[in-house]
């Protein structure tokens, strides 16, 4: 096993070999490795013959990464990267799982592009055991996109520019469906900024406080005309909202159906009663279509569930029935007698090949967008820690031993070399704001790199350091890397 | 990829059974209903054969086997209640129950006791706690007088806000040894100190939970087979005469936070969770699960009219020391 994360975290301690890689540079080492790989001869060259497609030009773009260059751009010993690059592509079976670290980035999408480019070279997907595995980090976030919550898809991700699966829904629903991609929640505050977007509608989301760039977000939510939110919160967002609808809470108050990362489709069930006036989503949506003049009465999650399933063809044979029989299934899952999915991409290795053949796309490595400068000459990445979630507006709720509350961690040396004592207050700079909080040193740092938690915004509120910047395919934004200087509060 | 295992031919209690290579006795048992007392054995945990309850006698054998682990060979004959399986299972209930408190044990364990005609009051009044059973060196126990049966009984460790420990119910079982070690969540905060009667599960150096390098996974609770380690809310409710498990429902649904899709169990009294397991036979987590999973519910939890409902009392102090 080996980690790559600039810290040194618990699951680097755990793994053979840890790459304390430079934050944002995974696009140079991925190239790097993919540029040994082919220099070493390990490609596994049938199956780029016969599932991909624009090796040669992978093969041209990676030509700069040699191990030295490597080394040069993500602080990774040459040899290390040999190595790493050597057991992956020699090994019976390798999985490249990742997460937030990859794709919190300006350039999101193109680091996972370079680590999916390593799998083709070597055939680690689409079988038992290989495959590219990204680590979803909220319970349902892949089943929101499954069911449509995405600027571009309708449910069972059909686009809604092709007008024959449009046409289902709209027959369906006897009603018109927008025939173009809507905006995600980058363009979306972009479009509240330009005054294209008035009115809001936030269900289950505290925008104010997980953008980055919290000033910024917060500005742009006041200037709604009209904002509703529906949480089982009164989140920061919802305070700034002129109609809260308290929601019941999905996965112990309600019905329905949740998907894990591994696309496994499973029953939510109701175990309590909601307190108050709280409602659950599908009342309050078929509530509020009634007040619109087009009530369709209150389904049941049931119902709903299986109107999804005539839609959606890779939920149709998922009934409640199977859902609870078999524990979950994995989609696609077109019939009833169908046992699910386990793995998504065994077409690969197919022959003839059912569809086009998987195309290499060549990524070039840029560094992270807040540069590093003698006035903000820190780097400092956000992320999680084990009994925290987010926001920390549920993992709040209950008292953990482990809870770190609202800090910086900074490495050892630095914390001598700036002559802090732990527990001490510092200011925390970045080019967009500044806040204060406790310092800590860790031995998972390196010198020039400093860790915050984003769970505590309300005792620090990292996201008013972090960058706006955004994949531009994504949109996510670059909460990964920012460019801070710490100061002793005098 | 599938492998078909070849048929074996055994006897258990002169019935012929035919099961698969590579079963267990205790597979082969109740692979014909006939379920065999285990304490030690789970599921999910690799066997380590230390509370001998499973045993049975195995034609030829000089010694009782233990059925959770010895794998059948074809031919084998097994007998579940010959007169040495009933004595054997019998000194070890007694055993078991003069030195511990099982009032809090899978009721299952009563049953057992009364099956086997078990009498751990036959050993003497039982001796009272001590407070020096973490510090005992290996190699320096100190014999008894013999005029009270030997207990394990000391005061109950609580030194967090999520669980407790109380090792006078302790078996020595193993199981939250294994849970917390490379059986599920590779952590090992705790092992098993000292030696013979003096052996207890501990931290490092007998340190509290919150020095340690426990991460409050609370796998060790899930399988505790007798209440040693316990949820602060059941503790709290049960010492306040307020735990009411008949009343309880217990509903599976799938956890709010991270995308594993760990299965949870929501044990409800009043419209309050009290207690969150997982089933040990789903596939995504074996019945494991992590700090947020097992505790991190609170926040649907809305303490109520505080005079008429004692149970937020109960867990709402349970929750905060």
């Amino acid at each position: 096993m080996y980690t790559v994360d600039p810290r040194r975290t618990t699951s680097a301690a755990w793994a053979d070999v840890w790459l304390g890689i430079d934050v944002g540079s995974d696009i140079a080492l991925a190239n790097t490795v993919g540029h040994e790989i082919i220099a070493a001869g390990l490609v596994n060259q049938d199956f780029i013959d016969h599932s991909t497609a624009h090796f040669e030009e992978y093969k041209e773009a990676v030509r700069e990464w040699t191990l030295d260059r490597g080394e040069q751009v993500t602080g990774v010993p040459a040899e290390v990267i040999r190595q790493m690059a050597h057991d992956y592509a020699t090994a019976e079976t390798a999985q490249i799982c990742w997460t937030l670290g990859i794709t919190e980035h300006a350039n999101a999408t193109d680091n996972v592009l370079a680590l999916i480019n390593l799998s083709l070279l070597t055939g680690h997907v689409g079988r038992y055991g290989s495959g590219l595995v990204p680590i979803r980090g909220q319970n349902n976030v892949q089943g929101g996109g499954d069911m449509g919550a995405l600027p571009n898809k309708l449910p069972g991700f059909q686009d809604v520019e092709d007008d024959e699966a449009r046409g289902k829904f709209e027959a369906l629903w006897g009603h018109p469906v927008p025939s173009e991609a809507g905006l995600h929640i980058s363009l979306m505050l972009e479009a509240m900024g330009n005054k294209e977007i008035t009115a809001l509608y936030v269900i289950g989301e505290n925008p104010a406080q997980s953008e980055a760039d919290t000033a910024h977000t917060e500005a742009l939510l006041d200037g709604l005309e009209f904002m509703v939110v529906q949480d089982i919160f009164l989140t920061r967002t919802a305070e700034m909202a002129d109609v809260v609808l308290p929601a019941a809470a999905g996965w112990a108050e309600s019905d329905g159906t949740s998907t894990s990362s591994e696309r496994r489709v499973q029953r939510i069930r109701k175990a309590l009663e909601p307190p108050g006036e709280a409602k659950d989503d599908i009342e309050i949506i078929s509530l509020l279509a009634e007040r619109m003049g087009r009530g369709w009465g209150i389904p049941t999650a049931e119902q709903a569930w299986d109107e999804l399933r005539a839609l959606s063809p890779m939920h149709a044979g998922m009934s409640y029935k199977r859902l609870e029989e078999l524990g979950g299934i994995q989609w696609p899952c077109p019939d009833e007698d169908h046992p699910g999915t386990q793995f998504l991409h065994s077409w690969l290795w197919e022959d003839p090949m059912p569809r086009e053949p998987a195309p290499f796309m060549p990524t070039v490595w840029v560094p992270p967008i807040d540069e590093l400068s003698d006035e903000f000459p820190v780097r400092m990445t956000t992320g999680r820690r084990l009994d925290s979630y987010n926001t920390g507006v549920q993992s709040g709720g209950y008292h953990s031993p482990l809870r770190s509350g609202g800090i910086i961690e900074i490495a050892p040396e630095d914390g001598e070399t700036l002559g802090l004592a732990e527990g001490d207050i510092v200011t925390v700079s970045s080019r967009r704001g500044a806040i204060d909080v406790p310092v800590y040193f860790h031995e998972s740092l390196r010198p020039g790199l400093a860790f915050m938690a984003f769970h505590f915004p309300d005792e620090a509120a990292v996201n008013q350091l972090t960058i706006d910047a955004w994949d531009p395919k994504s949109g996510t934004a670059e909460f990964k890397a920012t460019a801070v200087r710490i100061e002793k509060v005098a | 990829m599938s492998v078909t295992a070849t048929a074996i031919q055994i006897t258990i209690d002169g019935r012929p059974v035919e099961v698969a290579a590579g079963s267990t006795i205790l597979e082969a048992c109740r692979s014909i209903g006939e379920d065999q007392p285990t304490l030690c054995y789970l599921e999910n945990l690799t066997p380590v054969n230390v509370c001998r309850v499973c045993v049975v006698e195995v034609e030829g054998s000089r010694t009782l086997v233990p059925s959770c682990s010895r794998l059948v060979e074809d031919g084998m004959a097994v007998a579940t209640d010959s007169v040495r399986v009933r004595h054997s299972r019998k000194m070890v209930l007694e055993f078991l129950a003069s030195s511990t408190d099982l009032t809090t044990a899978d009721p299952v364990v009563a049953e057992w006791m009364d099956h086997y005609e078990a009498d751990p009051d036959r050993y003497g009044p039982a001796a009272p706690p001590s407070d020096d059973r973490d510090s005992r060196a290996t190699g320096h126990h100190h014999v008894s007088d013999g005029l009270a049966a030997e207990t394990v009984y000391q005061p109950a460790k609580i030194d967090n806000t999520l669980y407790m420990r109380d090792y006078s119910k302790c078996i020595l079982c193993y199981k939250c040894v294994e849970a917390c070690g490379a059986d599920a969540q590779n952590t090992f905060a705790i092992a098993i100190a000292g030696r013979g009667f003096d052996a207890r599960v501990s931290t490092e150096f007998d340190e509290p939970l919150t020095n340690s390098a426990c991460v409050y996974c609370g796998n060790c609770i899930g399988v505790c087979p007798t209440g040693a380690l316990m949820f602060r809310s059941e503790y709290e409710l049960r010492r306040a005469d307020l735990w009411h498990e008949e009343d309880q429902t217990v509903t599976t649904t799938i956890c709010s936070y991270c995308g594993v899709g760990c299965n949870l169990e929501l044990h409800v009294q009043d419209n309050r969770i009290v207690k969150v397991t997982s089933p040990l036979d789903h596939s995504v987590t074996d019945g494991h699960l992590c700090i947020k999973g097992r505790f991190g519910y609170e926040y649907v939890q809305e303490l109520g009219d505080l005079a008429t409902t004692p149970i937020d009392i109960v867990l709402a102090e349970a929750r905060t020391k």
